[in-house]
């Protein structure tokens, strides 16, 4: 395994901060739109080219400056940051085309604050899928929940600023209460913070010690949801749906997971896990709160809300694919971060379509709307079929080995949890399909006054729907990145 | 000329004052240019200094050529070389970003604010250059005596603050004095290097002892270190605007610098942390500090105050970092001294500038502040992010070594109270962005705001805050090298 | 008792400097009248120069200043005469002193012209009612 030092990654954080001035000097916003998709294309490009050089099984590297005796601010491109990084860019280009026809659509004010924003919580997605070491994932962990305060309180109402207020006590709380500690006690145990395969923590403590760490970091990193520390996530919703769709599917959250994987694999590492028999703790805290997620989720009559609590219980799944310390669950875990991701935007996006032409937000008054919205409704049923994990569509294929994962570990109790949160899933999100299509004939609602979303809010759910099922025959590179991940784990 | 920096630092601007003093009856537009000029010198006499000392270790230089320990050695290393830097170069930042906030506040008195302004640099440049004890009392005199006529130059209760301020601070300097005085009866030197060759033998004399605790408690009545910080908030509080952002950044960081230097080079580590013992009971104390400011500045309603009570707090950092005792403590504290100097200046130099334009600074008077002045509060937020210790801003850099050295320590107390405080400074800085990021409520229903007129600050006060955000961020990714090179030698020689 | 007898006038000069500092501490703080608290203040100052001119002497030594004989040759023997370094220390200390006291006085008399008054007491009020 070889080791490039290139500056593409570098590049590919800068280049959305760069685009930044532009954005603010655009007097007209076609000029604006474009700059942003100018450089999200960039982004996606600079991270595929990337790709080859991964999927050799090669890693670029690349150091900013030594800040710290040991620790450097440095990035390191490997098979499960550019998982990540490809997600992340690719949908970053489908968001921008469906914010244009959301933003527009609405009217909103401020969009100028909101693209440059939103190129900067870009920038820190893409920072921490490439960091080396903790110091750096940190970095751009912070710089996200920053980048992301003013997006999500965009509306700036009274709503907005309680939700910021709830939104930033929560990440910001415990990204300085307890990550940052815990980050402490294991520069000061091993002097270094870099992420290696075998976890470098290593031979350095013991088993109680092991475990503080281990809690501190999980609900330190309160971007993944994991309950209690989940509050913020339904809170969160009052941003314009491209935000939560982007960010509270594929970003935020995301990155939360991500660090979480990031700390098992890399600073733990699952040899020193299985030894301590911490694989268990993770799973039994992962499994909580996808039950207890997927119950909440069926009480709710907000559609956004109802989707924030589904997010919170699938990231647990990844949580738990890779507490299950078997290769198969992990890879699971790897790849639902990919499929999560477009099913989960499909849905979101669907969402903010329904608001655009309709102007409703509860699923009580969606009875019959798939008559009028044949695309979007449609779009919705594949995406909840991928979030539920039913062929033929990606999210079957995580869930697979998520499932294959628990045989692997021999831990029944967990397969019982994955197949029971699959049928809550069912519960939850048939319904709102079934009465979306064939309503009862005197609840119909929407005479033939409404007609389909813009064309640019139904297009990306289309988009992203059908690559949700063509990720079902061919899941790479996902499926690729996620076992080449695994085996360095492994220690290969 | 170049063998004369040490003197020249501090000669400059004393000659400088006297002639802005002059130019003041003449023509009072001269004043500010001179004191440009001679502030300049200072600042580029600093950093050329800072090099020499790089190069070379260490600038002995004696006043009027008589040899120490009978004459006034200039005693320049890492630490006072770096120190003094921060110093010259934040005062002639400083002095720019304030000028319109001179013209404002005190416009008939501009030739003796400039020339007191020159002979405060004096007086602290003295204080940071100078290797002998008494030379030291009176600068540090000098230091106080302008500090007291720049605070009592405002108008309101200035005078007043500025009145309890004088009373405490020369207490607080006849305590150092005093505390000399013991060291002269016990060494007979008064020259810095001198009695630290003297007093080992003496370690056990109650006499140095009483030293010790003298000048300690002297030096933490004038760095306002919890419960002798009494004075601070109202005198910073109160005093003009210009006069505030000039010594809330600089004079107690200066008096932390006085401190360490105590410690490390006259009564030596060994005497500080073994034979008095003093390193648990001072974190404790400074732990208290750094929460007991930190709740003070939850419950202010005016901006100005909010921050001179996170100085209180910051004063905490830095003595729990002298007092841990180890390698990493004392790499905080002085990192500290810098990061705490360009946070500070820049903290007050947004609330002058909010000032400038709005004429109040209590906080609900911020509302809807981002719409009028977006480059100003975009560098608030900077420094916000800097106080409350996000990378990569400088200010995580100094928590990161502070930490560390209180887990190295064991001192989980001192570790506790920083995390805390973070955690309050994010309250108390996310309050502010919150009051002054959604401005009125009725004006708007949650879709599009009345685009205010954008009323920025002029530009003589925007660059330079720019320039000290931007600092911000540059110094944090330069930690390292700043570590490495600057405070790193310095330890290494004490045996740390 | 003879050690306490000798610890206390043996060092009184020691103890007159306690005494004045004391004396000026009780003022600066329990005094509510500006000016005596400046008195105070000064008296606290002015101990701690006594203190050090003190420490200078030694018995039978006489001023710092070389004494000619008859036959025009000088007697320098340091034990001859006091120390004069605190002597020169402190000539600096009371300026500063003095400097203070008139920053003092600047400060005391905007305050007066302000507030019509040198009572702390009053002039809080004042200040409470704005």
């Amino acid at each position: 395994m070889e080791t490039i030092q290139s500056i593409k990654p570098l590049i590919a954080v800068l280049v959305s901060i760069c685009v930044i001035p532009l954005l603010v000097l655009s007097k007209k916003a076609n000029v604006r739109e474009g700059w942003t998709f100018a450089a999200a294309g960039v982004k996606l490009l600079l991270v595929l080219s990337m790709l080859p050089v991964i999927l050799n099984g090669n890693q670029i590297v690349y150091t900013l400056a030594e800040v710290v005796p040991g620790v450097a601010i440095r990035f390191r491109v490997d098979a499960l940051g550019l998982l990540f990084a490809c997600v992340a860019a690719s949908l970053w280009i489908v968001t921008s085309a469906y914010s244009i026809g959301y933003m527009r659509g609405l009217k909103e004010h401020s969009q100028t604050r909101y693209y440059i924003f939103f190129a900067l919580a870009l920038s820190a997605t893409i920072g921490v899928a490439f960091s080396a070491n903790l110091l750096t994932l940190y970095l751009f962990y912070e710089m996200l929940s920053l980048a992301t305060y003013p997006l999500v309180t965009h509306h700036q109402d009274k709503e907005a600023r309680t939700s910021g207020r709830k939104y930033l006590t929560y990440i910001l709380g415990t990204s300085i209460g307890l990550v940052l500690p815990a980050m402490l006690v294991c520069y000061y145990l091993t002097g270094t913070l870099e992420f290696s395969n075998q976890g470098f923590l290593a031979g350095a403590c013991n088993r109680g010690l092991a475990a503080v760490l281990l809690v501190f970091f999980i609900f330190g990193f309160a971007k993944a949801g994991v309950m209690p520390f989940h509050g913020w996530l339904p809170a969160a919703m009052v941003a314009p749906t491209p935000v939560s769709a982007l960010l509270h599917a594929v970003a935020v959250v995301k990155v939360g997971v991500f660090s979480i994987v990031r700390i098992i694999t890399g600073v733990f590492g699952t040899e020193l896990l299985s030894e301590f028999n911490l694989g268990v703790m993770i799973c039994t805290i992962a499994s909580v709160t996808i039950i207890v997620a997927s119950l909440i989720a069926l009480s709710q009559d907000n559609l956004k809300r109802m989707l924030a609590f589904s997010t919170i219980g699938q990231l647990s799944y990844i949580i738990l694919g890779v507490g299950l310390l078997s290769p198969k669950g992990i890879t699971g875990g790897m790849l639902h971060i990919a499929m999560h991701a477009f099913g989960k935007i499909t849905l979101f996006f669907c969402a903010g379509a329904i608001f655009v032409a309709t102007g409703k937000r509860n699923i009580s008054e969606m009875v019959g709307i798939g008559r009028r919205m044949p695309w979007t409704m449609g779009a919705f049923f594949v995406g909840s079929l991928s979030i539920i994990g039913l062929p033929p569509t990606g999210g079957f294929l995580s869930k697979w080995y998520l499932v294959l994962g628990t045989l692997e570990a021999n831990q029944m109790t967990f397969l019982f949890v994955l197949l029971s949160s699959s049928l809550l899933n069912a519960a939850y999100f048939m319904p709102v399909v079934y009465r979306a299509f064939f309503p009862p004939p005197e609840k119909a609602m929407f005479g033939n006054k409404i007609q389909e979303a813009p064309l640019f809010c139904v297009g990306p759910p289309v988009i992203t729907a059908f690559i949700s099922v063509a990720l079902f025959f061919y899941p790479e590179p996902f499926f690729r990145l996620a076992s080449m991940a695994v085996r360095f784990i492994g220690g290969n | 000329m170049i063998d004369h920096y040490p003197v020249l630092i501090v000669i400059l601007p004393l000659l400088f004052a006297f002639v802005v003093s002059g130019a003041a009856w003449i023509r009072e537009s001269l004043c500010f240019p001179l004191t440009v000029i001679g502030m300049g010198l200072s600042a580029f006499f600093s950093v050329r200094l800072l090099g020499q000392v790089a190069t070379t270790g260490l600038v002995e230089y004696r006043l009027g050529g008589w040899e120490t320990p009978w004459g006034i050695g200039y005693h320049v290393d890492y630490l006072n070389g770096l120190v003094v830097t921060v110093v010259t170069v934040l005062a002639f930042i400083n002095l720019i970003a304030t000028r319109k906030n001179v013209e404002q506040e005190t416009p008939e008195k501009a030739g003796a604010f400039y020339s007191l302004y020159l002979l405060f640099i004096v007086g602290l440049t003295g204080i940071l250059l100078t290797g002998d004890l008494f030379n030291l009392y009176v600068l540090l005199e000098v230091a106080s005596l302008t500090s007291y006529a720049l605070i009592g130059m405002g108008s309101g209760r200035a005078p007043m603050a500025s009145l309890n301020y004088l009373f405490m601070g020369t207490m607080g300097g006849c305590f150092y004095l005093l505390g000399v005085g013991y060291l002269y009866i016990m060494t007979g030197s008064l020259n810095m290097v001198d009695v630290a060759t003297l007093l080992p033998q003496l370690f056990n004399s109650s006499a140095i002892v009483m030293a010790f605790i003298f000048c300690m408690v002297g030096v933490g009545i004038k760095m306002a270190f919890f419960p002798l910080h009494m004075w601070l908030p109202n005198a910073y509080g109160f005093a003009p605007t210009a006069s505030a952002s000039l010594i809330a950044p600089l004079m107690t960081k200066v008096m932390v610098y006085v401190l360490i230097r105590l410690i490390l080079t006259v009564f030596s580590v060994d005497f500080a942390f073994v034979v008095l013992k003093m390193g648990d009971p001072m974190v404790w104390l400074s732990s208290l500090a750094i929460v007991a400011g930190a709740v003070f500045a939850l419950a202010q309603k005016n901006l100005k105050r909010m921050f001179c009570y996170i100085v209180v707090s910051e004063i905490g950092y830095m003595m729990g970092g002298v007092w841990l005792g180890n390698n990493a403590g004392m790499t905080g504290a002085i990192l500290h001294i810098l990061n705490d100097a360009i946070m500070t200046l820049c903290l007050f130099l947004c609330a002058g500038t909010i000032f400038y334009r709005t004429g109040g600074l209590d906080l609900d008077r911020l509302k809807g502040l981002f719409q009028k002045m977006p480059v100003t509060m975009a560098c608030f937020v900077t420094v916000a992010l800097s106080v409350i210790g996000v990378p990569p801003t400088c200010g995580f850099f100094s928590k990161w070594y502070l930490i560390s050295g209180g887990l190295q320590a064991g001192q989980y107390g001192f570790v506790a109270a920083l995390l805390f405080s973070s955690l309050v400074n994010v309250i108390l800085f996310f309050r502010v962005i919150e009051i002054s990021y959604y401005g009125d409520f009725e004006d708007h229903h949650g879709h599009g705001s009345s685009p205010e007129a954008v009323m920025e600050a002029p530009a003589s006060m925007l660059v330079p805050l720019l320039i000290v955000s931007v600092g911000l961020i540059v110094v944090g990714l330069y930690t390292g090298g700043i570590v490495n090179h600057l405070i790193n030698p310095i330890l290494m020689k004490q045996g740390f | 008792m003879s050690d306490l007898m000798v610890a206390i006038v043996g060092k009184y000069n020691y103890w007159l400097c306690i005494i004045l500092m004391m004396i000026g501490l009780y003022a600066m703080i329990a005094k509510k009248n500006l000016i005596k608290k400046l008195v105070g203040m000064n008296i606290f100052q002015t101990s701690i120069i006594l203190f050090y001119v003190s420490i200078g002497c030694k018995e039978g030594a006489t001023i710092p200043i070389l004494e000619h004989r008859a036959d025009h040759s000088v007697l320098v023997d340091a034990a001859h005469y006091i120390n004069p370094l605190p002597h020169v220390l402190m000539l600096t200390a009371i300026v500063v002193s003095v400097s203070t006291f008139g920053v003092a006085l600047a400060l005391v008399l905007k305050v007066y012209r302000k507030h019509k008054t040198l009572e702390e007491d009053e002039i809080l009020m004042q200040l409470r009612s704005e």
